[in-house]
């Protein structure tokens, strides 16, 4: 896992005094290190413990999806969307098909916006999860891990139940859902919700108080506000550093402005910090869904758009019209308007953008996806550079990004 | 050039007063302003825009391939601005011989990924990047994948020493 090479010590100085003998160690940190939460490779420059430099080394997932994406349908690239960031798949799903309604000029009907809410923000709780216990065992704490899994495995529930797949979902499609929410759905969102404050504060009790936790997080990784901006970090990490900067505040899509909720904000900016906010950002996310689900609109759950939207199944075997719509979509897509269009979300890690380019045809000329830990990876060197090699792991853990995000 | 409409966009009109002639071209559309800019000026617009108006994030950076028009490539940044709530496009375009633009990292240092990998991806050479080396493909990669020329399926493009 980590090879050790001396490095050629520095010239001695010329004036007349004997030279420090230093040593540097470079120390190979991954692509398949336990910590680095995917395929993430850290070239570590050592000097003694301290990291004099560090840089990220990124592309070991890279899939091409950006270039899949031109070469298929508007709606086949639904089901890359959930590949991108495979923890927070709905977000992608949302961000990509609001880009393209947008471009179609389509408007969604109020069940599947309040649905779409409801459905992301059940997904940021349950990407937090997994950054919790993954955090958690990375500093330490095993048993984290088992009480978040256990919540997130409901949440999985959750969505198998709506989209009949646990993790790369394609739920929300182009002008509305992929299918009507199931029966009972109600009460299981309603279960969870009702036991989830609970759970938050499990965790709470077994990690805000903790000394060894304190000790771990507080006062590692901190970079001045500004710093932050300027390197393009977004997200959780922003807020723990004092900038109460939401895309659902300040640029509301699917409703979100007739929602209550807070920005949870923290001064320090440390690893600590963006534990405590992300705790709080479940706890307000859970305090949206059950919003939504108690004022859940009743209507249809896909747009009227038949050269768009697939129409129902009873349809296609009753009427001819759908079913020549049918045939049309699935064989020659739909056309969209030329034009461009940058559409941004807040997913559970920052802002999430899709930068998509029409030509005027039925398939995308240019999908660009903006992954919110792309950009939070930059600060990586920034944060750990001076300091000791067991801060890695805790400043690493609490940028949680995916690499499936950053390389795409 | 821009429409009439767009003339009194207080932006345009203040680049305009700043840097006469580094804006050639404005278009909105969708509720998101594009302006089209200069590719040698762009580092100055960029400051202005920082520095003046601010846009104290770049969002995003990325690039478009018009293969075979010309001019070929469209270098696209997101600029945005917390404070004011504001985001705006700004776009370069660049000819598809030996396409090149000077850096924006000097304005944002966080450019210094997204121009690595419109470089890789693209092959549009930044001018005065720190480190403009490959970033998502190996470094023996031949050809740039998001260029319309490059074919999605096909033979194997692969490691030059197999």
């Amino acid at each position: 896992m980590s090879e050790q090479e001396p490095v050629t010590p520095k010239p001695a100085p010329t004036a007349g005094f004997q030279p420090q003998a230093t040593s540097r160690t470079v120390l190979n940190m991954g692509p398949q290190h336990p910590s680095t939460h995917g395929v993430l490779r850290l070239v570590l420059e050592l000097d003694g413990e301290t990291i004099v430099k560090a840089e990220p080394d990124i592309g070991y997932l890279h899939t091409g999806i950006e270039k899949q994406c031109e070469d298929k349908f508007y709606q086949q690239v639904v089901p890359l969307t959930d590949r991108v960031d495979y923890l927070a798949n709905l977000s992608n799903n949302l961000c990509y098909c609001l880009a393209v309604e947008k471009l179609l000029g389509l408007e969604i009907p109020p069940l599947a916006q309040w649905m779409r809410v409801m459905l992301t923000e059940l997904t940021r709780i349950s990407s937090h999860l997994v950054w919790l216990g993954t955090h958690a065992i990375d500093i330490g704490a095993m048993s984290v891990f088992l009480y978040c899994f256990r919540e997130r495995e409901e949440l999985l529930r959750i969505f198998e139940m709506f989209s009949g797949q646990r993790m790369m979902t394609s739920y929300f499609r182009i002008g509305g859902l992929a299918l009507e929410p199931p029966r009972g759905w109600h009460r299981r969102v309603k279960s969870f919700l009702d036991r989830f404050p609970d759970a938050v504060q499990e965790y709470e009790d077994l990690l805000t108080a903790n000394p060894i936790w304190k000790i771990r997080t507080q006062g590692v990784g901190i970079v001045p506000l500004e710093e932050l901006l300027n390197l393009g970090v977004t997200g959780p990490m922003l807020r723990a550093a004092g900038l109460a900067w939401d895309i659902r505040k300040s640029e509301p899509y699917s409703s979100y402005e007739l929602f209550d909720f807070e920005i949870p904000t923290r001064q320090e900016g440390d690893v600590y910090a963006r534990y405590q906010v992300r705790l709080e950002e479940m706890r307000q996310s859970a305090r949206i869904a059950r919003q939504a689900l108690e004022g859940m609109p009743s209507g249809p759950w896909k747009a009227d758009a038949p050269k768009v939207v697939l129409p129902d199944r009873e349809k296609m075997k009753t009427e001819m019209e759908a079913l020549i719509h049918h045939f049309k979509i699935v064989y020659e897509g739909f056309r969209v308007p030329p034009g461009e269009v940058y559409q941004v979300i807040e997913s559970p890690r920052g802002e999430l953008g899709y930068y998509v380019v029409s030509d005027g045809s039925a398939r995308p000329y240019r999908v660009h996806i903006h992954g919110p830990s792309f950009g939070n990876l930059q600060a990586t060197a920034r944060m750990i550079e001076g300091r000791l090699i067991a801060d890695v792991i805790a400043a690493l853990g609490s940028m949680d990004f995916v690499l499936g995000d950053v390389d795409r | 050039m821009q429409p009439e409409s767009l003339r009194q966009e207080p932006l345009i009109q203040a680049l305009e007063a700043v840097l006469p002639g580094s804006v050639v071209g404005a278009a909105r559309a969708h509720g998101e302003l594009t302006l089209t800019v200069e590719p040698a000026r762009i580092v100055d617009v960029c400051r202005y825009l920082q520095e003046s108006e601010g846009f104290e994030r770049l969002s995003d950076l990325t690039a478009v391939d018009w293969h075979p028009r010309e001019p070929r490539f469209e270098v696209v940044y997101h600029l945005h601005s917390v404070r004011r709530n504001l985001r705006l496009r700004l776009k370069c375009r660049l000819s598809g011989e030996g396409p090149e633009i000077d850096s924006v990292t000097p304005v944002w240092s966080g450019a210094d990924w997204y121009e690595r990998e419109v470089f890789d991806l693209f092959g549009i050479r930044f001018r005065n990047h720190p480190n403009l080396r490959r970033i998502l493909l190996p470094e023996d990669w031949d050809g740039h994948p998001l260029r319309k020329d490059y074919p999605v399926y096909g033979p194997k493009y692969g490691y030059k020493d197999e």
